[in-house]
């Protein structure tokens, strides 16, 4: 029986507990209300609007990452998943943030 | 007393065994971000080519996109609580939020249909402009994710209530808790990128 308890505590970073799928709960529905809020009542500029939202929304991200997948820095099971994140996030960055320089650029060419 | 530490080596060797799994699924889902990415980037180049027709202002309704968003968001904090009853090997809690989890997943499907045929029917189909066969495209593709993972639900639910909760059904069931939430991170992207933002 304590081989099995030690055996749940050791891995209850990987599955996480009552306790942080709550606390991952309620920030992401904090996360989530501000930038429709901002978006649906909000008297902002639009490029303030646009930065918050992104901002928030990556911050989201990061916040299911943590909550939800557990990615960590600290089992080596979560270190092998958020390398490999890690990884894809940034050919994701070059796949979508490239293409929309190279096309905006070319459109605000043609324009002139 | 060696008997026992054979067990436990052979424990070991069973549960690295069963994270190698989770950890293969993960990297496809890492695969599947890239599709998401590619789509995302098609999006963002051709939205702003609208054909004369309706723009994202003009057609998305932000409170529908807002309970959509509640439904995807309770469906994940269930799912969790479904995982955390299966490591416990409760499995009447297992079902019971796994059940929960597939009713909020089946309210986001039926609303996201409900958008499309919606837009459809008003002459804003995927056939109409850029933007909309970009707009389909992207969360269309993010639906048939949602509705996959209802299939695989409602499969491991028969397992479950079968089989109970040996060590291969919660292995299948963290691969398919992964999959969950991380379809709950591409809808933040979504609703961030197309609705918000479209609705500006």
């Amino acid at each position: 029986m304590s081989q099995h308890d030690s055996h749940a505590v050791s891995h209850a970073n990987d599955h996480g507990d009552v306790k942080s799928y709550v606390i991952g709960f309620v920030l992401s529905v904090i996360l989530t209300v501000i930038p429709f809020w901002m978006v649906m009542e909000g008297d902002f500029s639009k490029s303030t609007t646009i930065w918050s939202i992104v901002t928030l929304g990556l911050v989201q991200i990061w916040v299911h990452l943590k909550y939800f997948l557990h990615l960590n820095f600290v089992t080596e099971d979560g270190r092998a998943s958020t390398f490999s994140f890690l990884f894809s996030a940034l050919i994701i960055f070059m796949v979508v943030g490239l293409s929309v320089w190279i096309i905006y650029e070319s459109n605000a060419m043609m324009m002139y | 007393m060696s008997s026992v530490a054979t067990d436990m080596h052979h424990d070991h060797d069973h549960e690295h065994h069963e994270n190698n799994n989770v950890f293969g699924f993960w990297v496809y889902l890492m695969t599947d971000c890239l599709l998401f990415a590619s789509f995302f980037a098609t999006y963002a180049v051709l939205f702003m080519n609208t054909a004369g027709g309706v723009s994202g202002k003009d057609i998305f309704e932000l409170d529908f996109v807002a309970v959509e968003t509640a439904a995807l968001l309770l469906s994940s904090i269930t799912f969790g609580f479904a995982m955390i009853a299966a490591h416990k090997q409760n499995k009447g809690g297992t079902l019971l939020w796994l059940a929960v989890t597939w009713v909020f997943g089946a309210v986001f499907i039926g609303m996201e249909i409900y958008e499309f045929h919606h837009l459809i029917v008003h002459g804003n189909g995927p056939d109409t402009s850029a933007f909309l066969t970009a707009f389909f495209s992207l969360v269309g593709l993010h639906g048939l994710h949602v509705t996959s993972g209802l299939i695989w639900m409602t499969i491991l639910i028969i397992e479950v209530m079968r089989r109970g909760l040996p060590d291969k059904t919660v292995t299948r069931l963290s691969c398919l808790s992964l999959f969950w939430h991380f379809l709950d991170i591409v809808w933040i992207c979504v609703f961030t990128v197309v609705y918000l933002m479209g609705a500006l």
